[in-house]
């Protein structure tokens, strides 16, 4: 697995985000939910102006394997989308932590949410007990 | 419990992510499956398919038995060695399931079925085995490796002693041949040319392994399966079970309505077809970006359908499914995926065979 940088905080349901020097809060899935997934080959972006909220679905990942949904880690208005993704979803099996990114949220109540986000520490704990 | 092949530790060795298949633990995919998948399009991959049943039926009386059990006609069979593909039926003209039937003399016949019905499967065959005394022996002794791709041939070839090398490279396509202790039979689920090579238990792994060093790369029931959609082959318990006839299954050529043979669900069979069949099964392709899968609604201009197979199809770099749908459905429809109907395209199917896309695909 790729070492997980120290500035990404995780839902159980495996979505990191990163809170920008600009105050946005970056968002994608791990490279252990990748792992499970398998090879992937369609990502559903959300839309540029929508208005996601913690814990509820915007996104959707397809592996060969499965679908599977990505859950917003905090509230906000989506300002930005890897488009990218479109036409390279593998991108997020190769890199889930960087270019493999899924779309950017201005934040609506970052400080009380981002409480409810595991550090990388707790996150990996959490991914060991659920292989054992 | 969950069963093991003989080659469980070899795959677990080679890093394979493990999946529960029809009560036995297999390999899922030892890397990317799409690259597996491309492997055996493109060259060869070979499939640990162990956990399928194979049972050796003797007996004076077997190709009399076979001409009642199954929906194909074993008649067929006159060269030893010679494969069929065959539904057998229950009395309704449901599928108990599908398989692979060897001759190899008048009193020996080789079946060969899928893992998740094996107890079902056995119990069936040997109920109807009793009137004509066949004896129905399970060969749980036995291992089977599925070598496949356009140079698959090649390479378990170069593994062979010169005279099983002779007549394996002989044998036509669905013909078996013996040699070095191994069953070789030129069949697969990929679309693609090979063999399905049956082997004692205790040689199995030697010979995963020099198929390995022969630069055969394994591929796990990822693969397996977006090879044989695309190929255009059902399922077992996901296209077809107790409930569809082989005319709802796209089967209709396997089945075998020949004079004076009065095979099990022959009856239910000829009704249907004279009473006219309701739903048929087509191919589906999705030219938009998404994945069609198991269980999304098919809306026709005749009424719904469901998709019974769909996936991505890594040759075509879209998605591709089996529906059920209404008769009378032609050329297009939509398909439900998380509310959004989407357009799709009816085929028939195969969509790929021999590498290649088939035309109007």
């Amino acid at each position: 697995m790729n070492e997980i940088p120290g500035d990404l905080k995780f839902m159980k349901s495996h979505e990191w985000a990163r809170v920008e020097d600009n105050g946005t809060v970056t968002i994608g899935i791990s490279d252990h939910a990748q792992g499970l997934l398998g090879d992937l080959v369609y990502v559903e972006l959300p839309s540029v102006g929508d208005d996601v909220t913690a814990g509820n679905a915007c996104a959707v990942v397809e592996s060969v394997k499965a679908a599977s949904d990505v859950y917003a880690p905090v509230s906000g208005k989506v300002v930005s989308v890897n488009s990218a993704l479109a036409d390279k979803p593998e991108t997020i099996n190769e890199d889930a932590f960087g270019e493999g990114w899924i779309f950017v949220v201005k934040p609506s109540n970052l400080a009380e949410e981002s409480e409810e986000l595991l550090d990388p520490d707790a996150y990996v704990e959490l991914i060991d007990s659920e292989e054992h | 419990m969950t069963q093991q092949t003989i080659l469980n530790a070899t795959h677990r060795a080679l890093g394979a992510k493990m999946v529960d298949f029809g009560g036995w633990d297999m390999p899922l995919s030892y890397g990317s499956q799409i690259e597996e998948h491309h492997a055996v399009r493109r060259d060869a991959g070979m499939f640990d398919v162990s956990h399928m049943t194979v049972v050796d039926l003797h007996g004076a009386k077997t190709r009399a038995f076979l001409r009642h059990l199954f929906a194909n006609s074993v008649d067929k069979l006159k060269v030893s060695g010679k494969a069929l593909y065959s539904c057998m039926l229950n009395e309704s003209g449901g599928v108990i399931d599908d398989l692979i039937v060897y001759y190899l003399a008048e009193d020996f016949f080789r079946v060969v079925v899928n893992a998740a019905t094996h107890d079902k499967d056995l119990a069936w065959i040997e109920k109807q085995a009793k009137a004509f005394d066949v004896k129905v022996t399970e060969r749980a002794d036995l291992a089977m490796i599925a070598v496949q791709g356009p140079n698959a041939r090649a390479k378990a070839q170069s593994l062979l002693s010169p005279a099983t090398r002779e007549k394996a490279a002989k044998i036509g396509k669905f013909v078996a041949c013996e040699g070095d202790g191994l069953f070789i039979a030129r069949t697969g689920y990929t679309g693609e040319d090979g063999y399905e090579i049956v082997v004692p238990q205790a040689q199995a792994v030697d010979l995963w392994n020099r198929l390995l060093a022969a630069d055969v790369k394994p591929a796990g029931l990822g693969a397996r399966d977006t090879l044989r959609l695309e190929a255009g082959m059902n399922l077992y318990g996901q296209d077809m079970d107790e409930t569809i006839t082989p005319w709802e299954a796209g089967l209709a050529w396997t089945v075998a309505l020949d004079a004076d043979r009065d095979f099990i669900g022959r009856a239910a069979l000829e009704k249907q077809k004279a009473d006219g069949v309701r739903r048929i099964m087509v191919g589906l392709v999705m030219d938009d970006k998404g994945v069609l899968r198991h269980g999304q609604r098919v809306v026709t201009a005749h009424g719904d359908g469901e998709i019974l197979s769909g996936t991505f199809s890594p040759t075509l770099g879209k998605a591709i499914a089996f529906a059920r749908v209404p008769a009378g459905t032609a050329e297009s429809a939509q398909a439900d995926i998380r509310g959004k109907l989407a357009p799709v395209r009816v085929v028939k199917y195969p969509f790929v065979r021999d590498g290649k896309a088939i035309d109007g695909i």
